[in-house]
This record gives C-alpha cells, structure tokens and sequence, in this order.
C-alpha cells in the first residue's frame, strides 16, 4: 500500500515525473529534486526571489476543471485529467508548488526562450573568457554551452564600462561582465546588511556601482563574489592566481572563531589559494566571513616553525621528545599543561591523556572578542566546547591564566606544556616564563617557543584531519588539505607519543584508531566514528554543559542557551 | 541643503500620501529639482536620511530617471525635441540655431549663464513640429528665425534683470 502524502505535501509534476514536496516549495527546488535542471543566475536559495535574469522560465500548467461543476476535465486519449498549460512561459524562481501543478522544461518553446534570454544576456557580455577568472565556474559560461549558438549575430558595437572598480578592500568589479542578476546587492542587503551596492543609470547602460563615497568593505564582502554568477565582482586575493580547475577541493572548517562554518580549501600541488564557503543549511548557509578566508596565509607564513628544537639549537624529533620527556620526569607534580581551543577534539583528548600520566592541572586559553552576530561568534576559539566533552577541562577558561601564573610565582611549577599558545599573550610575565622550563608544541614562532627548553614544530589545521566541535555543540570534521612543511610533524604523533615518552599508558596517534578509544572513553562521542561523521556534522549533547556562562550570542543559526531557554 | 520653507512643507505633507515611507522617494526627487534646480549629492543623502533609506537606493532612482539632473543647469531650460516628427520637420537645425545664439553646446551652461539647450523626446504636439520647450512654455513651428526671436527675447530679459539689479 502506497502511504498517502503527509498534509504539508503537495505533489507537483516535472517533464512528467511526480515528486511530493512541501506546499510552496521553489520550482527550480522541486525540478532539482527530480534531476532537472532549470538554469538560472539571479536566483539563490537563500536570497530574496526578484526574477530578473529571466532564464528559469519553464512551461506551467494546472490540472483542468469544469468552471461550474468544479468536475476534473479528463482527456480521453490518455485517460487522466487533462492539463490547462499556460501558453506563455513562467519564470521557475517566482512558483511556487501548489497541488497538482504541472512544469515542462524540455518544451521547444522552452528552449527556445532559454535560447533567447542567453543570447540577450551575452550581447554586452566581453568575451574575457580565455582571462576570467570566473572561466571553470561561471554559469554563463556552463548555460552557453547548453543554450548559447556557438556564434554571435550581434554586429553593434558592445558597451563599455568599468574594468577594474575597486569595490572595497577585497572585491574588484568588471562592470562589463556583470549581467545585472543583483545577487550582491540582495545579499548586502538581506544578509550583511550593509547596503552599499546598486544600479545606476537604466536599460544597457545599468553598472553596478557602491554609493560614492562608500565601500564594499564589510566582513561578508567576499561572499559576493562567490554568489556572483559570472566574473564581475572577483577576490582582489585569488584574481589571476590560479585557473579554479587545476584546484583541489578539501572540505574545512572555518577555525576563526566557535560558529565554525563549514568551507572548501582550494589547493594545487601543497599550495592554498583561496577558502570559499561549503553550504550548511544549520550552520552558515552559503556564506563566510572574509576574515576566515585569509587563515590560509600562515600556512607558508615567514614565522612558521620549521625545525625541533632542544635549547635553541636544531634537532631531530626524537631527541627533541625525549629532552621534553627528561624535563617532565625532572619535575614530578609540578608540571602544568596549557591545552589550547584551537586544538582538534583528538588533540584535545590526547593532551588529557598527558595531563593524566603527569598528573598535571590543565589550563586553556580564552580568546573572547566580539560577536558578529552573524557567522564570527565572541569565542574566537573553534573548539572550547571540545575541550568539555573530551574532559580536558571542566569549566570554561578565564580571561587570563592568573592560576597558572600564581602557581609559578610560588615555585610549585617548574615545568609547563604549551599546546600552540604563546603564554606571555596569555597573561604571564617574561619572568614567570622564564622561572620554567617550557616544552611547546605549535605552528608558529611566539615569545613562547622562541625560549622554550623544546620546540616540537606540528601542523596547521590544513594539514591535519580532526574534528571541532562548534558553538552549537555540532561535532564536525575538516579533513587535510595539503602536506606539512618538511620539519613538522602532525600533533597527534607528537602529543601521544610524548604521552608514551613520559610513562603513560599508549595512546594512538592515528586518527582512526584514535577515534576507537575515543568512542569508548568519552561519553557523548559514544556512537561517533571518523571515517562516518555526516559532512555537515553530528549534533552532541549538550545538555552536560547547559549551566557553563558561554560567551556567545545569537548568531547565524545559533541562540545562546539562556536567551532559548528564555523563550521556552 | 538650503530648501525653502514651503518646499519643506510639502516633502513632509507628501511622505504622508504613502503607506510606505520609500514611496515618497520621487516626489521628493522632484520637489527638490523644483526648488534649487538639480539634485546635488547632499539631497539624495538628505532623502535618504528622511526616507530612512540607504544612500544607494536614492541614488539608483536619481541615476535612473534621465530628467533628473545632478548638475545646476543655466537660469532658463531650452528643450527641442527630436522626436520623429520634429526631427523631420528641423527640430536639429533649431537646435543647432539655439546653440549658435548663445554660443554653447547642448548640455551645456551657456557663457552668460542664462540658458542650458537640450534635446528631449515627444512634447506631444507632433502637429506643430518642431516644437520647443522652455521651462514650462511650449512654442510651436520653431525654425530658425523663430529661434532667434525667442532667443533674443531671452536676452532682451536678461538685460533688463541685469540692470535692474545694477540699479537696486
């Protein structure tokens, strides 16, 4: 027996096949639910519906009834109700799904139209192709080939406009290739809310212009670039670096802060290029923030570590674990572990496995700043909350790390670990730091490594794979984009296998076998694998954790607890 | 933003002929072209303060609108069609008569600041071509030798103002 459709479902019907979809449901959603496409360039799922490009239209019609008897109206050649077509085209943006409703996109008339609104849309667009940087990506360029004529019958002279407007700090406008879709300046206005961007002067002269005297130079500018369908508004970052097909695509997460919106790494030969936003509809939709998208750059930045070092001379790996050993073992029960929040959830539950065999008190490091309100929350670490599900810590982090300093003052610390965090940024004096021997695994050179006893160089989160967990206690993965610089070693290795070297019980340093013990040690991760964690990540529990003061606010698919439990 | 009184007056009473605040955008556009002329920078960030609206979002009607200006034009506005039929019937040559008289191009403050000439489309008086308006008065049948004669009764008043103001 075939279940009837739940009440909030409409069944519609494209190029005759059924799908049931929510009641309003966008045409150009329902057509993409049943494998057909239905081109477009102003419309986007998460922007405000204009319908202005013109190149969804599609053939509608609804299932024909008797005016006066409201009897359905068969058609006796196929034997089911017959349908009254619209004679003119539709636009699928603006049409909604309503019972019964019909949709053709492989009519001629279709084509034909699809036909003529590109060869309207390409009439002043230049043939920059071979030199855009959009070429590999642009729907202008991928609908050409469906429906473009291969020539041009336009014999005018075309318009000229503006090449290379500055936009604002990050986006350089091609006035010539815009073909006035207005994405940018719905997502100015409806999302980032700083509306800046619009149409000046009318028909073929139209340019897309900020108000004069103002910028595009909000921290959500670069979004309109991704949205922007053809090559008119570009990264001034990534322009003319790189053909986007030569690109490797590596799922990441945004580490700026704890909303952690999911994002692409693009890579070719060990080398980023640029971060784009990956669509999460219960994270960030289809938006970043600009500022996370410069993070690649400390990859290859001039302070990266790139040697282990013992006493400021270079060494090898193994001496420098077992010097970092000698000094932890030196010091019995006064060994303190700063864990850092931008440490992976494995890293996090390794660093409790050293703190355990050193039976040290652990500390972290709070970087509150200010919310957005949008996808950069107050807590600027991506992973605190992982640090309370793996049970690193147990409260929150204060703003300073005044009982570690205290402790050092009073000489009941003679050694500490620095998990990536440079304790004089933290809050301890020069001469606290210099009353003990500190061994600091991390990325970069700081006050920290540079008189550090041992300096284990590891890896940036683009050349690990690991998990965070994000403000809204989501569990989720960002797998390695492109290899570490020779010298570094991944922090799982270095961290389980200092555990080893100081007489703990072993732990993996492998992501997958890690993740076993993981599963079986921490509670909320219980049901969890790696190699099965969803892409768009896995809610945990958060309800340990409801009473701890989080610093965040609203934000972009987040409530904090208390404004929630409020409207409860 | 040096409005007069009653120009103000009527951009409060007019704001609230709309059920949405935007709605008065143009007939504000116009009130203020009406008064000081054009629409200088300051009025569309003005407008949009009191629209409680984006600059932008004025600026993309003023740019839109080819009859408003965002330039001062001279004291008196010349405007030749050249449509069809005054087209046909020397609605150039009449422009062109207008140019020489003040020695300016169109689009232009003349020299003396009196007049700006410009080609419009259709006043709708096809049958009288070609046709001229200038500022709110339409003359019809204007060829050359009609060009001047209003031009020099342009000038002829220009000369009067002048001395009257010399004088006062």
């Amino acid at each position: 027996m075939i279940a009837p459709p739940k009440p909030d479902l409409v069944t519609v019907n494209v190029d005759g096949k059924e799908i049931a979809v929510p009641k309003g449901t966008n045409v150009i959603e329902a057509a993409r639910l049943v494998g057909v496409d239905v081109p477009y360039y102003c419309y986007h799922p998460k922007l405000s519906v204009v319908g202005n490009c013109r190149m969804c239209l599609i053939e509608m019609g609804m299932p024909a009834v008797d005016p006066a008897t409201k009897a359905p109206i068969m058609d006796p050649a196929t034997g089911k109700q017959k349908i009254n077509w619209i004679p003119r085209p539709q636009i699928g943006c603006a049409t909604n799904a309503a019972p019964g409703l019909h949709i053709r996109t492989n009519t001629p008339q279709i084509k034909d139209c699809r036909e003529g609104v590109m060869e309207f849309l390409l009439v002043n667009h230049p043939l920059d192709c071979p030199i855009c940087d959009q070429a590999g990506e642009c729907k202008l360029q991928e609908q050409s080939t469906a429906y473009g004529r291969g020539y041009s019958r336009y014999i005018e002279q075309k318009n000229v406009k503006p090449k290379r407007t500055q936009l604002g700090p990050r986006v350089t406008l091609d006035d010539e290739r815009c073909i006035l879709c207005s994405r940018c300046i719905r997502f100015c206005k409806e999302v980032a809310r700083d509306d800046v961007l619009g149409f000046v002067d009318r028909g073929s002269y139209s340019t897309l212009t900020c108000y004069p005297g103002k910028a595009l130079a909000n921290n959500y500018s670069l979004n309109t670039v991704d949205i922007c369908p053809v090559g008119a508004l570009t990264s001034t970052d990534f322009r003319f670096k790189m053909r986007v097909w030569f690109l490797k695509q590596t799922d990441s997460i945004d580490t700026e802060s704890s909303a952690g919106a999911h994002t692409i790494v693009w890579s070719r030969e060990g080398v980023i290029y640029r971060i784009t936003p990956r669509r999460n509809d219960g994270v960030n939709d289809t938006w970043m923030a600009d500022s996370g998208r410069e993070l690649y750059k400390a990859v290859r930045a001039g302070d990266r570590l790139a040697a282990p070092r013992v006493d400021g001379a270079v060494a090898t790996v193994d001496a420098g674990l077992r010097t970092a050993a000698d000094v932890l073992k030196a010091a019995p029960g006064a060994v303190a572990i700063v864990g850092s929040g931008r440490s992976s959830v494995e890293e996090q539950f390794v660093t409790r496995k050293l703190a355990e065999a050193l039976q040290a008190p652990v500390s972290l490091v709070s970087r509150i700043g200010q919310g957005d309100g949008l996808l950069v929350s107050a807590d600027r670490n991506p992973n605190v909350r992982g640090a309370l599900v793996t049970g690193l810590i147990q409260a929150l982090p204060g703003p300073q790390l005044t009982a570690l300093a205290a402790a050092i003052d009073a000489g009941r610390v003679k050694a500490v670990v620095s998990v990536g965090e440079d304790l004089i940024a933290a809050g301890l004096t020069p001469a606290q730091l210099a009353k003990v021997a500190v061994v600091y695994v991390g990325t970069h050179e700081n006050a920290t490594s540079t008189g550090a006893k041992v300096v284990l160089p590891s890896l940036t989160v683009f050349e690990k794979s690991g998990t965070f967990v994000n403000q809204q206690f989501r569990l989720q993965r960002f797998l390695k984009c492109v290899p570490g610089p020779a010298g570094a070693t991944d922090d799982l290795a270095l961290l389980s296998r200092l555990v080893a070297a100081v007489g703990g019980a072993p732990v993996p340093g492998e992501l997958h076998a890690l993740w076993a013990l993981l599963a079986a040690e921490v509670a909320g991760l219980a049901p969890v694998t790696f190699a099965r964690l969803p892409d768009t990540g896995l809610l945990l529990d958060p309800t340990p954790f409801a009473g701890l003061p989080f610093a965040e606010g609203a934000g972009l698919h987040y409530q904090p607890a208390a404004a929630v439990a409020a409207t409860a | 933003m040096n409005l007069k009184p009653e120009t103000l007056r009527q951009i409060d009473e007019v704001i609230t002929h709309y059920p949405v605040k935007r709605s008065a955008t143009l007939p504000l556009l116009h009130l203020i072209q009406e008064d000081i002329g054009y629409i200088p920078a300051e009025a569309v960030e003005w407008v949009a303060a009191k629209l409680e609206l984006q600059p932008i979002n004025v600026y993309e009607v003023v740019t839109f609108y080819p009859m408003f200006r965002q330039k001062p034009i001279g004291r008196r506005h010349i405007k030749v069609c050249r449509t069809l039929s005054c087209a046909l019937m020397g609605g150039y040559k009449t422009c062109a008569a207008f140019e020489k008289e003040f020695d300016t191009h169109r689009g232009e403050i003349s020299p003396d600041g009196e007049v700006t000439i410009e080609f419009v489309e259709c006043l709708a008086s096809c049958g009288t071509a070609p046709v001229v308006m200038i500022d709110d008065d339409l003359h019809e049948k204007v060829d050359g030798a009609r060009a001047k004669e209003l031009s020099d009764e342009i000038k002829r008043q220009a000369v009067g103002r002048n001395k009257a103001a010399s004088s006062g």
